[in-house]
């Protein structure tokens, strides 16, 4: 790909999207992080002005859903013109070159744009007996992200699995799958989850990083502005979870009342994502409105968090089959306890002495 | 360890294990209690000592009106804690999944008022021990850790609940580390009360059934 | 010399049981037991709280029969109760403590406090610390055969005059009758119209009865000890004449500790059941009233009258109802007590305090609490059906210069038969 300078006010001419348009994008984007108003503005001139930026895309052990979720928009948006606007220098699924052009292609990138290039990962990283178990023209994930995150700027990662290990880290997690940042600690890492992301969430933060830097993260390193708020605190079931009427199952009376699916397994309390705000496809729907709880994608271990079905306030792990055991060591270890007790109490009945009237003539001298 | 980390260990082993110690604890204090006997009762009864056993476990649920000034804030928390226990929703979607059958819960509101009448009475109860002479002779020092370890639950409970701090996942995972502390300390300090209530009224009331005096 | 600290400790090692360990295991501390105990609500003073009592027993438990107790003491954090634990003790269970058992009605989580109190009693006694009233009411009981120490010739002089006075016949060591009847020691020589009353009412009901010579005191202080041992002497020495008489049934005097003496105790502390049955005495009037054997016609008394229940006879004994048909039966304007029956005051003298010198500033503090419930009904006369509880309010009233008149029981009722007789 060429390195011509190009800025994104010529692309969206060239796309015949006028220049309002382009506002009222910045201003959807600026509005959904929170920003304030003047930020669409600054975000808006900044864009227009930018230089291409060269990215580089390396997916790992992933599923190309968060790619399929990024090009799969209805119609083709200004969102999806982020993309067309950045120099996507390697991108294993949708450049044209493959085998040793690709891999050319990646080197020149890294050398043309020593130091400023953003790196974006989809997909873990597996790391047991030296990451054998995915490697890409010979060289293993491993070796490939350490090479390319050495000069990059910033590091993307896109996807439970490159924020949090994911599916791939699934216990018993044979690959020994991990973060991007298990592995990489010395660059700014954006963490963007879920399985898949929400596509606007991507553009938006990709938008933000161009435009006004890397923005404010949380404790997981994701954007405070999509990821700030918890499922359950927007959700439009949460009316019915506060008068405490709940789904029991997906097709009784409460489900088909729309009532709060707590009790079928919703993890909406404790997921952090901006999916009850945004919504999937364009704003159409998203999980809990079309009848399902929510499953927890975008946050750590979602997959070990003991079944999407099971209600958050229930055991993970199953306490009840310990029982048993609980009951057998505790009736030995009593057993021993009672014994020794009995003991005690037979050694004092013989140990004392009996009482005669004997005693009762005793002076108290 | 993170928060998401924190809460799925304690849903998850901290839970089991918490359970284990609780039950195991609870068989090895009941062998403890009943191993040392009781003596047989050679006296003629004069009435039914079983009934005299249900009569009392029943009957001092019910405070003494009388008392109702020194024991009040007691039976308060322990009333507000029964409620809030056996009846949250999230609470019984727990116990479901352990005992394998459920029962209905009380809507929301409910449970908030039992949840603070029920810290209303701790606290209470908690400045008695310093106040009222009686309670403070009673007084060990590990009465005020047992109080700590039952009002942990129910104030990050609250907490929880009404999202008044951070991060609820956080809070959440405290919240259920806080009720597995309780479980632990359960069988080993006064708090076996809660079991063993029943054993004393039972030979309490029993022995009362027998003479006739209930 | 066998008692000792090392005796004390055994014996109440050897007495802690299940209900024992269960009480310790539930109490919550919560000193709610302080608000039924007259030592603490006439005082305010916190050492009184019936449980607070027992921690040198509650320690032991705690070391002895449970496994954290025995790390701790393992490895020195508890320490071994010492003479001094015991001696302060003494204070606390013999001379502040009628066992009158009302504690044991209110705790929250049901312990049954002076059931215990009694076992630390008998460890006190066994470690030497009994107090020297009731060592000597004890060998004089089972010496002499009455714990005032008179000899056997006492009642049989009794007995001849109160023949003398009513013209009848009255039987010692009569065998085969319906019952044999024991006497307290204060019924013997104090209240001893008891005799001649009841010679009166059974002739009228057709019941035949007995004394025995060889044993008539119904009092026993081995049981104020908590020590089962010499408890057990004297019925033994009950058993045996009952035994040889071969009567049915024995009758408990009024005296409430002596009914659970002979009633509750006797059986266990031998360790046998009886061959015969036992009844307090207004039991047994309160049968005859039912079986319509107690004849009378004569008006009821209007003038006001109240009961006081004796804590070992009502409370611990189940003796609640018979009273009060009795009273019904003589009165048409019986008033309870606020809190009567299983629930009543007691009047202080129980458990032994009565008898014990050092006490007599304390039993006068914490009579108040039965001077207000009287004060409170307005009454000129109180029953009651205890010779102690008889001597404990007379003595009380006078201090507090109340007109009010105490009477017994059998007394009352035997008047009651009496007035109809002379009308
Ligand atoms: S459906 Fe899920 S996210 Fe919505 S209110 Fe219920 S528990 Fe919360
Ligand atoms: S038995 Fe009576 S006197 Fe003794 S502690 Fe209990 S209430 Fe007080
Ligand atoms: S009332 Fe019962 S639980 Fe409370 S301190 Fe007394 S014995 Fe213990």
């Amino acid at each position: 790909m060429t390195k011509k300078t190009h800025r994104l006010s010529d692309e969206l001419q060239k796309h015949g999207i006028s220049r309002r348009s382009f506002l009222k994008f910045c201003t959807a984007m600026a509005s959904a992080m929170a920003l304030p108003p003047m930020a669409a503005n600054v975000m808006a001139e900044t864009l227009e002005k930018v230089q291409r930026q060269s990215v580089i895309w390396l997916s790992f052990q992933e599923c190309t859903g968060c790619t399929e979720s990024l090009t799969r928009s209805h119609k083709p948006s200004i969102e999806s013109l982020i993309f067309d606007f950045i120099s996507l220098d390697y991108h294993h699924t949708l450049q044209a070159a493959s085998g040793d052009a690709a891999e050319l292609a990646r080197e020149q990138a890294m050398h043309a744009h020593k130091g400023k290039y953003i790196l974006i990962v989809d997909g873990s990283i597996p790391t047991k007996d030296d990451g054998v178990y995915s490697t890409i023209a010979g060289m293993t994930n491993l070796d490939m992200l350490k090479e390319v995150a050495k000069d990059a700027a910033a590091i993307v990662s896109i996807g439970t699995c490159a924020a949090y290990g994911g599916l791939p880290k699934a216990a018993p997690n044979p690959t020994g799958a991990q973060s991007v940042s298990e592995i990489i600690k010395d660059k700014p890492i954006i963490n963007i989850p879920g399985c898949p992301p929400i596509p606007v969430v991507m553009t938006g933060v990709l938008a933000h990083v161009l435009t006004l830097g890397i923005p404010e993260l949380d404790s997981h390193g994701r954007p405070v502005a999509f990821y700030g708020d918890s499922i359950h605190d927007r959700c439009y079931r949460r009316p019915f979870y506060d008068q405490g009427l709940f789904a029991k199952s997906f097709d009784d009376d409460g489900a088909r009342k729309g009532w709060c699916l707590y009790e079928v397994g919703c993890k909406g309390p404790v997921t952090h994502n901006a999916c009850a705000t945004l919504k999937w496809n364009n704003g159409t729907s998203f999980p809990i409105q079309s009848g399902h709880g929510c499953i927890g994608c975008s946050e750590p271990d979602f997959w070990d968090a003991g079944g999407f079905y099971k209600a958050l306030s229930t055991s993970n792990a199953e306490p009840g089959h310990w029982a048993g055991v609980a009951l057998g060591a505790g009736a030995v270890v009593g057993a021993a306890a009672a014994l020794a007790n009995r003991h005690s109490h037979k050694q004092a009945e013989s140990d004392k002495t009996e009482i005669t009237l004997d005693d009762m003539k005793e002076s108290d001298a | 360890m993170n928060e998401v980390e924190l809460l799925n260990w304690a849903r998850g082993p901290g839970l089991v294990g918490a359970s284990f110690i609780m039950v195991f604890g609870i068989i090895l204090r009941l062998f403890e209690i009943f191993s040392l006997g009781k003596a047989k009762e050679y006296a003629e009864v004069r009435s039914s000592g079983a009934m005299g056993g249900i009569k009392t476990i029943i009957q001092r649920s019910i405070p003494e009106p009388r008392y109702w000034r020194y024991i009040g804030a007691a039976y308060l928390f322990h009333v507000g804690l029964f409620v809030v226990i056996f009846f949250f929703m999230p609470h019984i979607l727990m116990f479901e999944s352990v005992l394998g059958f459920s029962w209905p819960a009380l809507p929301n509101f409910i449970i908030d008022i039992f949840s603070v009448l029920t810290i209303g009475g701790m606290i209470y109860t908690l400045m008695s021990r310093f106040t009222n002479p009686s309670r403070r002779i009673m007084t060990v020092f590990s009465d005020y850790l047992v109080w700590a370890v039952t009002f942990l639950p129910v104030i990050t409970g609250y907490m929880t609940f009404h999202r008044f701090v951070g991060d609820y996942t956080c809070m959440l995972a405290i919240h259920i580390l806080s009720v597995e502390l309780l479980m632990i300390v359960l069988p080993f300090s006064k708090l076996s009360h809660s079991f063993s209530f029943a054993i004393s009224r039972w030979y309490t009331g029993s022995a009362f059934g027998k003479r006739g005096t209930l | 010399m066998t008692t000792s600290l090392e005796q004390g400790i055994n014996t109440l090692k050897a007495a802690i049981d299940a209900p024992t360990a269960s009480y310790f295991s539930s109490c919550v501390h919560c000193g709610i037991c302080a608000y039924a105990c007259i030592f603490y609500t006439e005082t305010g003073e916190a050492k009184y709280t019936p449980m607070n009592r027992l921690e040198p027993m509650k320690r032991l438990w705690e070391q002895e029969y449970t496994v954290l107790g025995r790390l701790k003491k393992l490895i020195g954090l508890s320490k071994a109760i010492t003479q001094a634990d015991m001696e302060a003790a003494v204070e606390l269970n013999f001379e502040s403590c009628t066992t009158c058992g009302r504690c044991s009605m209110i705790c929250p989580v049901g312990n049954d406090i002076v059931y215990m109190i009694k076992k630390m009693r008998g460890a006190l006694t066994a470690a030497g610390l009994a107090p020297p009233e009731l060592k000597g009411a004890a060998v004089r009981a089972i010496e002499k055969g009455s714990v005032m120490g008179f000899p056997m010739e006492t009642l049989a002089a009794q007995v001849r005059a109160a023949e003398k006075e009513t013209g009848i016949k009255i039987n010692i060591d009569e065998p085969n009758v319906d019952y044999m009847l024991l006497l307290s020691s204060a019924e013997v020589v104090q209240f001893d119209e008891i005799i001649g009353s009841l010679a009166k009412i059974f002739k009228q009901a057709g019941v035949t009865w007995t004394f025995s010579s060889k044993a008539h005191e119904a009092a026993n202080p081995g049981m104020h000890m908590g020590a089962k041992d010499i408890e057990a002497q004297q019925i033994e020495q009950m058993v045996a004449a009952a035994e040889e008489l071969k009567v049915k049934n024995v009758i408990s005097p009024e005296c409430g500790h002596a009914y659970m003496a002979i009633r509750w105790d006797g059986p266990n502390v031998i360790g046998r059941p009886y061959p015969f049955k036992v009844f307090h005495i207004i039991e047994v009037l309160d049968q005859l009233r039912e079986q319509g054997k107690l004849k009378t016609n004569a008006c009821c008394t209007e003038e006001p009258i109240t009961f006081h229940d004796p804590c070992q006879a009502a409370r611990r004994g189940g003796v609640n109802q018979p009273q009060r048909n009795l009273l019904n039966m003589m009165s048409s304007n019986f008033v309870e007590m606020k809190q009567h029956s299983a629930c009543n005051w007691c009047c202080g003298g129980g458990g032994g305090v009565g008898s014990l010198e050092k006490t007599e500033e304390l039993r006068k503090r914490i009579f108040h609490r039965k001077k207000r419930q009287i004060d409170e009904l307005g009454v000129n006369t109180v029953v009651t059906m205890c010779a102690t509880c008889r001597n404990t309010l007379e003595e009380g009233l006078e201090n507090n210069s109340m007109d009010v008149n105490v009477i017994g029981l059998t007394e009352a009722v035997a008047n009651h038969l009496l007035k109809e007789n002379e009308s």
